[in-house]
């Protein structure tokens, strides 16, 4: 294989930027973009195996980005023991008998033949269960929620290290990928679009108003650090060892301990990142990668051939939302706090789209340059859109509407970049910066 | 008494909120539905494209309020409307001439279109939180009400009252016009006539001498009208914030699937199951209730399935059954 220069200048050229970020503003701010531009990659390898392998078009990765977030508060918070002892039983009594009446449901329906019976048993069975679901869960539900509102009401987690809700998050979000891929597979691609745009709204809503589940709009904060490889600023401060080789480098203590943890958070990204680089890689030159796009480029013909296309799409689709299941899972350790409300579409999702569609569809290299380059972009343009809005509006005099007014609205100038350099890849470089072989 | 009372309690609290919000989602259902049958593709930028003819008419609103003109006791939004549907119409045809235009004519595949649209639903999302900056703004005057709660009350002698909002009065009217209109252009005018040949089969209406080109242009111009028309009796009835128009997205693509993609029909009834569904299923029926049950029945509880922050849930929920057993939607849709 002969080395692809371009490529690697296009890497070098993203690390150029970051480094440069290190030395014209700070290191921290630096690591910040790189932890979350390591994160970014790893969503958009996720929905690069959903579109640049066969050709899904999801735009739900918001959900399973949250579905992610909350596996770290239900797996390494502790349990609010009171709450569990006032309800926590019967919530799960009735989330088991909700679950237990649509497995119900699916089972009559197989067994009953079609008709008018049918659809009234099935009608009665689904109010039955929904009544005997809520009589369970609303008296468990507004016990949990009273026990100390202003700090706890709810359940809390497990309690166990954080590195395991990683995973976990990765099966939420295959679990949920599983249910709409099952209604919405095999139908025409759009309707893959719109149900999945509705589960990423639904579970944001429940997660924004179920507060015993993740205590909604108050948030969670204080998730524990991943901790022998990410230990807490203070106690690095603490350590007579560590201020010790931190001042032989020449640093002030309190930046080296930023520093030090920000470099774990990015030790840890990048073995993820590395890890699921390697096995998409390797899926991609499987025999099974190589179905998957022929799948993607002829579904009748590989339909002809005696492929199964809407299971092999099920199943990339569960690998790949799982992949943002698991990005969201890091990016909440990384916060350290679960906030509901700050899930929005345009951030999750379609900013992760944009990231596929510039670095290249249907490479993952190249969905691992769109990671880190838009990412970027998305933290650099503000303030350089300021520094612009500045250049514009110097000749008007201060005070003047209208400079005030393009002054405030910087902010929004990251969509407008955005969507700018989304339509002009997709017109004079569709197939990215690093296309696909 | 107590079945009038209860029936005008469901009136307030149900019927008349679900129909003017069914007339708001059919306007954006059959916006979508006659891109998707003409144009061929999902337009994801139609909630922000809603936004957007909403903040102009919003603008032009508040400089007639500076000049004090006013057409009390309707709200002077009425008198904007025009100048929003022309901006949107400009902006409309300028996208199409820019964008969509190059994929036309490359006969792109419909999945390429819909993330170009995606592209400019971020700009057109951009653009508006850039003008008008992304809080909440009201811009509704002239006269609130059409019947008072309590004016109704000492009418009929009833313990409920009965309160009709102008701006659900107007979205009512103005939607059943836009619909009888559109129907009138499609059916009757011979560009209407020409727009449906084309979504019927594209290569023989080419051959039967349809221009492409106008046929888009009209389309694009219609688009603009119900768009705008759409969003701002959303924003007089409810409140204008740009992030809600983005969310409006599903249930208007749930009331077009629902009704079956690419059929105007559909988009209307899909309108109306979608918001009655979600009306319903979202409200306390307590108060109903207890109106109709013997006394020793009432309900203990608000008797309410779920929060009014579900409402996207439900048309989430109508959408996947929809898909489950009749995929091409209860009016016969497309299926491309």
């Amino acid at each position: 294989m002969s080395v692809n220069w371009k490529n690697i200048g296009l890497f070098v050229l993203v690390g150029f930027l970051i480094i440069m970020v290190g030395f014209l503003q700070s290191w921290n701010t630096a690591l910040v973009i790189l932890n979350m531009g390591l994160i970014s990659a790893i969503m958009s390898l996720g929905v690069n195996l959903q579109w640049g392998f066969a050709g899904l078009f999801n735009i739900g990765v918001m959900g399973f980005v949250a579905l992610g977030g909350l596996a770290t508060v239900l797996i390494s918070m502790p349990a609010t023991t009171d709450a569990v002892n006032a309800g926590g039983l019967r919530i799960l009594l009735a989330l088991v008998l909700g679950a237990a009446t649509i497995v119900a449901t699916i089972i009559m329906r197989s067994k009953m033949a079609a008709g008018r019976a049918r659809s009234m048993a099935t009608l009665a069975l689904l109010v039955v269960g929904f009544v005997v679901y809520r009589w369970v869960l609303d008296p468990a539900v507004e016990a949990v929620e009273a026990v100390n509102p202003a700090s706890t009401g709810y359940l809390g987690g497990l309690g166990l290290p954080v590195l395991l809700a990683w995973p976990v998050g990765g099966v939420l979000a295959a679990g949920a990928a599983w249910v709409i891929g099952k209604t919405a597979l095999g139908l025409r691609s759009d309707y893959l679009a719109i149900a999945t745009l509705g589960i990423a709204e639904i579970i944001v809503a429940v997660m924004k108003n179920e507060d015993w589940l993740s205590r909604g709009v108050k948030n969670v904060i204080g998730i524990p650090r991943p901790a022998p490889v990410v230990p807490y600023e203070i106690d690095l401060q603490n350590s007579a060892s560590f201020v010790e080789t931190a001042s032989s480098l020449g640093l002030d203590p309190v930046m080296a301990s930023t520093l030090y943890v920000k470099l774990g958070y990015s030790l840890l990204f990048t073995v993820v990142l590395l890890m699921i680089l390697w096995l998409a890689q390797k899926a991609l030159n499987s025999p099974w990668g190589r179905m998957m796009r022929a799948i993607r480029d002829n579904e009748v013909a590989a339909e002809a051939m005696g492929k199964d296309v809407t299971a092999r799409h099920l199943q990339i689709f569960i690998l790949g939302s799982a992949v943002c299941g698991i990005a969201g899972a890091m990016m909440a350790t990384l916060d350290g706090q679960l906030i509901p409300s700050s899930y929005q579409p345009l951030r999750y999702t379609f900013l992760v789209w944009v990231m596929v569609i510039v670095g290249g569809s249907g490479n993952n290299w190249g969905a691992v340059l769109g990671g880190f380059l838009i990412w970027f972009l998305w933290v650099e343009v503000e303030p350089l859109g300021a520094l612009l809005m500045q250049f514009v509006t110097s000749p008007m005099a201060d005070g003047y509407w209208l400079k005030t007014h393009l002054l405030d609205s910087v902010a929004h100038m990251r969509l407008l970049t955005m969507g700018l350099i989304l339509l002009l890849v997709l017109r004079f470089s569709p197939r990215g910066l690093i296309p696909e072989k | 008494m107590e079945f009038l009372n209860a029936f005008v309690a469901l009136s307030n609290y149900v019927l008349i909120p679900a129909i003017a919000y069914g007339s708001q989602l059919a306007l954006g259902a059959l916006g979508v539905t006659l891109i998707y049958g003409i144009l061929r593709f999902s337009n994801f930028a139609h909630g922000d494209t809603m936004a957007f003819g909403a903040m102009v008419t919003i603008l032009f609103t508040w400089l007639f309020q500076s000049w004090g003109i006013s057409i009390s006791p309707l709200p002077t939004a009425l008198l904007a409307l025009p100048f929003g549907i022309a901006a949107t119409a400009a902006l409309l045809l300028f996208t199409d001439r820019i964008v969509y235009k190059f994929y036309r004519k490359q006969k792109a595949a419909p999945v390429i279109l819909v993330i170009v649209s995606m592209g400019v639903m971020f700009i057109m999302n951009g653009l508006v939180r850039f003008i008008i900056g992304p809080g909440d703004q009201r811009f509704g005057d002239g006269a609130r009400f059409i019947i008072k709660a309590r004016d109704f009350k000492e009418w009929s002698g009833l313990n409920e009252g009965l309160a009709f909002k102008t701006s659900q009065g107007i979205t009512i009217v103005t939607a059943f016009i836009v619909v009888a209109a559109l129907f009138w252009f499609l059916n009757r005018t011979r560009t209407g006539k020409s727009m449906r040949a084309f979504s019927d089969n594209e290569d023989l209406a080419l051959l039967s001498g349809i221009n492409p080109e106008k046929v888009v242009m009209y389309v694009w111009l219609i688009i603009a009208a119900l768009t705008t028309i759409a969003g701002v009796l959303y924003g007089l009835d409810k409140s204008f914030k740009p992030f809600t128009y983005f969310q409006l997205l599903l249930p208007i693509f749930a009331s077009a699937i629902v009704g079956g993609l690419g059929n105007p029909i559909g988009a209307i009834a899909g309108g109306f199951v979608i918001a009655f569904s979600e009306v319903t299923i979202t409200y306390a029926w307590k108060k109903v209730l207890t109106y109709l049950a013997p006394d020793s029945l009432d309900p203990s509880g608000l008797v309410q399935l779920m929060s009014t922050d579900y409402k996207y849930a439900v048309s989430f929920a109508i959408l996947i059954i929809v898909l489950l057993f009749k995929p091409t939607g209860l009016f016969k849709g497309k299926s491309l």
